[in-house]
């Protein structure tokens, strides 16, 4: 269980949090979404120990991230945003300092890392050195690694950034496999469609402010449930529509360019904070 | 308390282990230099202390190199916060900042005592062999405790690569020359003196050399590198914390 009570964060004149408030479920895969500069990986920051807090409070698993923040961090695995790896240690040695700083015994090392970097398709090349990763399995190997102490809540930041569209889904394949298994995951992305497709819930972010939180589908049904986009002389405007019908007696109205569509995350995100998430 | 300590040392040694060929030979080159340069070219003729110039250089530049290998840990450092993040894992670790410190402290001090042991081996290979007894070691010791402290604590308040080259330029570089290594401070007039026992260096130096000399211990010596190390080591645990912004 995640718990966010009223979260700010400021460098010096910059408000980069402002009075954030939320909770995840245990079990529960949780997005943030919003664009660059909103909040997102501060957020993470905070609750992972990176970044200390200039108001509120926040718990992980019922522990103070700031009165108890050892017994808060054991119970977190963190994915950050930039490759962090060891790139002049091999794959099983960045794992093993990863379990050793998580006090685990020689055994469990040894055990969970032939486990997670099968999980995670990388054994063949458990002895190479990191830096003869490509950027994919850099990304799946800080994932491995995150989960390497069995944490109970894992942070993702922009965990897909970068990456080509099969390597993506493969991770997104990956994290729903993490999820299945029982942890709790807290993902900040900017892509609309990882949001959509892996998200029990989804939180709009926009300049430190929570907008809106919500199913994706409930905050889909806010907008509407079909979307109607026409070429105009100002440029693309967008109409929304309870029903099928009603916007397809829109478009027999329109004689020029248009598109017919269902709504998605990216229009309940344009509408409910007016502006685009990239 | 001390959990996590064995996870930063082993990082560091690993690392160390990889480019050790790379490392030992970066080690040797300035110390060689001084060896040839100053060693050499002032022959055996000129006397110091009663002993070669070859005798007095090489356990000043003992405890230069205590000092330097000691002080590059803040390079590795800032590698591993600039440029690989990997201060993050430990950030985000449960682990308290003095396992933190000390991790990084201890792997300062066992580069310093390899570059010690190849001052050594270098001053054997130029004909001058050194006895090293006890208070040689805890001065050395000292010394490199102190530096590997003062590298954690400036490592942590830099804030790029850059800051880190002034650092080497306006600290390292000036003590290394001036902290008793290459010339007998009592030459030098009164004030000057002064200055320079300001610097735990020359204590290292003056520690180091009176050992090998069979001098009486001057615990002096000792008490300023204690509490150098001590002070900068409490201010180096603040400084983990502060680098969380």
């Amino acid at each position: 269980m995640i718990v966010i009570e009223n979260l700010r964060k400021q460098y010096g004149a910059f408000t980069a949090l402002d009075g954030v408030s939320l909770r995840v479920a245990p079990g529960e895969l949780f997005a943030y979404l919003g664009p660059n500069g909103a909040g997102k990986s501060t957020t993470i920051k905070i609750l992972t120990g990176l970044t200390r807090l200039s108001g509120g409070s926040a718990t992980l698993g019922g522990a103070d991230i700031q009165t108890d923040p050892i017994a808060a961090k054991r119970q977190c695995g963190v994915v950050m945003q930039h490759i962090n790896l060891d790139s002049d240690l091999t794959l099983v040695e960045n794992m093993d300092i990863h379990g050793r700083l998580f006090g685990m015994s020689a055994a469990d090392r040894v055990a969970r890392t032939e486990e997670l970097l099968g999980y995670v398709d990388l054994y063949d090349r458990k002895e190479k050195l990191v830096s003869t990763l490509s950027g994919g399995m850099k990304r799946r190997l800080m994932i491995a690694r995150a989960l390497m102490h069995n944490p109970s809540i894992l942070f993702l930041d922009e965990p897909t950034v970068g990456l080509d569209a099969e390597i993506r889904r493969r991770i997104w394949g990956l994290i729903k496999k993490i999820q299945n298994a029982g942890t709790t995951i807290f993902l900040t992305t900017h892509y609309i469609e990882e949001a959509e497709f892996l998200a029990d819930r989804v939180a709009f972010l926009d300049e430190g402010r929570l907008r809106a939180l919500d199913t994706p589908l409930a905050l889909m049904h806010r907008v509407g449930a079909w979307a109607f986009d026409r070429l105009t002389e100002d440029g693309m405007k967008t109409e929304y529509f309870p029903d099928r019908d009603s916007a397809q007696a829109a478009v027999t109205l329109d004689a020029g360019g248009h598109t017919l569509r269902r709504v998605n995350l990216e229009d309940a995100f344009l509408t409910l904070t007016g502006k685009t998430v990239v | 308390m001390l959990h996590g300590l064995g996870a930063v040392y082993l990082r560091e040694m690993r690392i160390l282990k990889r480019r050790f060929k790379r490392h030992i030979v970066g080690m040797a080159i300035s110390p060689l230099l001084y060896l040839v340069a100053f060693g050499t070219a002032m022959g055996t003729e000129a006397r110091f202390d009663g002993h070669t110039y070859l005798e007095f250089l090489l356990p000043g530049l003992v405890a230069m190199t205590s000092m330097t290998q000691s002080f590059s840990t803040s390079t590795e450092i800032n590698i591993a916060r600039f440029y690989l993040h990997i201060f993050e894992e430990f950030q985000s670790a449960p682990i308290s900042n003095v396992a933190y410190v000390l991790g990084e402290v201890l792997s300062g001090m066992t580069r310093a005592l390899i570059g010690i042991v190849l001052i050594l081996g270098l001053g054997a290979a130029f004909g001058v062999i050194l006895h090293t007894g006890p208070w040689f070691w805890l001065a050395a010791a000292l010394n490199a405790f102190a530096f590997s402290s003062l590298a954690v604590l400036l490592a942590m308040i830099v804030r790029s690569h850059g800051d880190q080259a002034l650092l080497n330029a306006f600290v390292i570089t000036p003590m290394a020359f001036l902290g008793g290594t290459f010339f007998p401070l009592d030459r030098l007039p009164e004030w000057a003196q002064n200055i320079l026992y300001a610097l735990p260096l020359t204590h290292a130096a003056q520690a180091i050399r009176g050992d090998v000399f069979g001098r009486p211990v001057v615990w002096a010596h000792f008490a300023v590198l204690v509490a150098v190390g001590a002070v900068v080591f409490i201010i180096a645990l603040k400084s983990v914390g502060r680098a969380r912004d």
